[in-house]
């Protein structure tokens, strides 16, 4: 009896229950315009975007006013975990379901390849901040997407090539084993063979590595002048504090970290980070424009922002303005109105979107001070040079992309 | 078609460097799977907090250098009491009410408290980590010829060593651990005979709590002091407690560090299997000798 009663009451939900939803969502999908913030919210990558880039859109969207051609902007965000089957599986139900219109922020190249084989399959715009990944405008490039504040490439040409032209020339890598690692890798080894270096090997360690003594002890014995840190976040930290323990500077190599973030340096503090060279596109004290907005980023999160939690304002302002400009959210009708529109604000000046979908802008080389140089927390950077744009996301081997003609 | 694999063997003095480091990482996982063994193996409890006592262990070392100005010496023992008598004080509002439940239960409570504990420090220290430095007196390192051996490295491994000689010594040889290994098999018996069994069993879980923390403590100079590190290392610890056996403290050390060595040797030849080959070994390991290779069956 208790078991008919069941089945009854779960094929009545089943007929009633999900039309109903079906139409409250369908009709709240209309009348609201969505953005959804996927992101590493607990691991690893969780301080250079996580919460902060979830405070960042907020910030955008109440900037823009809170509704955009009498709809209201909602924000919503969840947390990928760094699993390419969490990210997607998160992307298709709230494309499917929840009527979110782009999603964002994006870290880890691996889920942002998977969510953007997702957003092709939709048609749906997704705006990568977060990950690295050179692929994602290179061979698995997509109409819908677009990859906002720095690539591998770019990357490459910064501190690559200024390391390499400061007489680093041969190079061992110690990589993290998956999409971004091996990205940042191969394009590294373009520019540092571009420039007359040799790479003499690499070490592939496992995402989310504590214990870097092995690797680092592999890139002594090779003898190269340089060992280049091919991972980000957590691993980089470890790895420039362990190799502080191993002597491997006082031994006459050379570090360089090829993706580092603010975040990263003030976890790992002055007197280890000090005189290590980086490429970024933001930093908070560049300029009054930086400093205003950042303190309001500040005052938000207690944290000064790193270039990929500014990089997500600067992208949900572009595309609501887009989306005011084309009276729609189709994302084919927003993408092309925002590749033929500049990007000017506190962050980038004339950035140009490609066909491709990246945006190319002014990288900078910056150097971390010395602790004597440094007035106080935050206070890490002075700036080296200025890549431009062209030069910092020139492909030493050509562009894969279909998008892109010739 | 086997290039995924290096091959070609490194020469003998990169391989004892090699072998070296993976000692040093087997320490840990000895000391860590200690506590796990003694807590299991005297309480019957599963338990998950293990991971985020350890953490608790490395913040309590930082905060006591930052807020406090205590150096690294004595943080080596205050760290322990204090993260000891929180252990205890959550053994007494918590699992004291779970012993006579399948050990399901007890490994979900714990679980539970580590993810909260944990979610309460990432919410207010974030993921990366603060810094800490290793001592004056251990900074530096020892050129051995074929590697440098940072000093500080060298302290870990001997001072795991006498930690865990000392634990089993204490367990195995003295009076107390004998009331303690009789209070396991017998309560009802040793109670009658005058002894506080209830109190016993709380002072047991707050030894095994210290001793995660204290394996925190060491842990802070070297790896990042993140309320991560408790996550990232747990699965492996639980790994090489099943191994060794549970509830056997000459299986946990021994395991952790062969399993250590094992796991650096991985690292030479197929470093992008590093963070498996212990869960293969535990795998088989529970396909032939269910109970570990030290454990009993129970």
């Amino acid at each position: 009896m208790r078991v008919f009663g069941f089945f009854v009451l779960s094929l009545v939900t089943a007929l009633f229950g999900t039309p109903l939803f079906g139409t409250a969502e369908a009709q709240t999908a209309k009348d609201t315009v969505k953005i959804g913030v996927l992101a590493d919210m607990s691991g690893l990558y969780a301080d250079l975007g996580g919460p902060g880039s979830v405070a960042s859109v907020q910030m955008a969207v109440a900037d823009f006013g809170g509704t955009v051609n009498g709809k209201k902007i909602e924000v919503v965000s969840a947390d990928h975990q760094n699993k390419p089957d969490v990210g997607s599986a998160i992307a298709r139900q709230w494309f499917d379901e929840n009527g979110v219109d782009m999603i964002t922020d994006l870290t880890t190249s691996s889920v942002a390849l998977a969510v953007q084989e997702v957003a092709r399959a939709k048609n749906k715009l997704i705006i990568v901040s977060g990950a690295a990944s050179s692929d994602l405008t290179g061979k698995a490039c997509a109409p819908t997407a677009l990859h906002w504040t720095y690539n591998t490439v770019a990357l490459a040409n910064g501190t690559g090539a200024a390391v390499v032209k400061a007489g680093g020339d041969t190079w061992f890598f110690i990589t993290a084993d998956y999409a971004f690692g091996h990205a940042l890798e191969r394009d590294t080894t373009a520019v540092v063979t571009g420039n007359g270096g040799k790479v003499l090997g690499s070490v592939k360690a496992p995402l989310n590595t504590s214990d870097f003594s092995s690797y680092l002890l592999q890139a002594q014995s090779s003898k190269a002048k340089v060992i280049g840190l091919a991972n980000a976040g957590g691993d980089t930290i470890n790895s420039i504090k362990q190799a502080a323990e191993f002597g491997i500077v006082a031994g006459g190599q050379k570090l360089a970290g090829l993706l580092v973030f603010l975040s990263d340096i003030h976890s790992l503090g002055l007197q280890t980070a000090q005189g290590l060279q980086l490429t970024e596109s933001f930093y908070w004290d560049q300029n009054d424009e930086t400093r205003a907005w950042s303190k309001r980023f500040f005052d938000k999160t207690q944290r000064e922002p790193t270039m990929n939690q500014a990089g997500v304002y600067g992208a949900t302002i572009a595309y609501l303005n887009a989306v005011k400009a084309t009276n729609s959210l189709d994302a084919p009708t927003v993408i092309k109105k925002m590749k033929e529109t500049s990007i000017n604000d506190f962050m980038t000046k004339n950035g140009k979107i490609g066909e491709d979908g990246m945006v190319i802008r002014d990288m900078y080389l910056f150097e971390v001070k010395k602790p004597s140089d440094s007035k106080g927390p935050w206070d890490y950077y002075k700036q080296i040079s200025v890549i431009p744009g062209a030069q910092a996301y020139k492909r030493p081997n050509g562009n894969e992309c279909p998008l892109v003609k010739g | 078609m086997f290039n995924w694999i290096h091959l070609t063997i490194p020469p003998a003095p990169a391989m004892f460097a090699q072998l070296l480091v993976g000692l040093i990482n087997g320490s840990f996982y000895a000391m860590l799977s200690l506590g796990l063994a003694v807590i299991f193996g005297m309480l019957n409890i599963i338990n998950f907090t293990h991971g985020a006592q350890y953490m608790l262990g490395a913040f309590c070392a930082w905060f006591l250098l930052n807020a406090l100005g205590i150096g690294y010496w004595p943080a080596l023992i205050v760290a322990p009491i204090v993260v000891g008598i929180f252990g205890m004080a959550m053994e007494r509002v918590f699992l004291r009410w779970i012993y006579k439940l399948d050990h399901v239960y007890g490994l979900l409570l714990t679980f539970g408290l580590a993810l909260i504990i944990e979610g309460l420090f990432r919410q207010q220290y974030g993921s990366s980590g603060q810094p800490y430095t290793i001592p004056t007196e251990l900074q530096g390192a020892h050129n051995l010829g074929f590697m440098f051996l940072p000093n500080y490295r060298a302290w870990v491994i001997v001072a795991s060593l006498a930690v865990c000689c000392g634990t089993w010594f204490a367990i195995e040889r003295t009076r107390l651990g004998a009331y303690l290994r009789a209070a396991t098999e017998n309560p009802v018996l040793v109670q009658a005979f005058g002894i506080n069994v209830p109190r016993m069993i709380t002072l047991t879980y707050g030894a095994g709590v210290g001793l995660a923390a204290l394996a925190g403590v060491m842990a802070a100079p070297i790896y990042q002091v993140s309320p991560l590190m408790g996550t990232n290392i747990i699965n492996i610890v639980f790994a090489v407690v099943v191994i060794g056996g549970m509830g056997s403290i000459v299986g946990a050390v021994v395991s952790g560090f062969t399993l250590g060595l094992i796991e650096g040797m991985t690292k030479v030849f197929y470093p992008e299997a590093s963070s498996t080959v212990i869960f293969v070994i535990m795998a088989l390991v529970l396909l032939v000798k269910p109970a570990g290779f030290f454990g009993r069956a129970r």
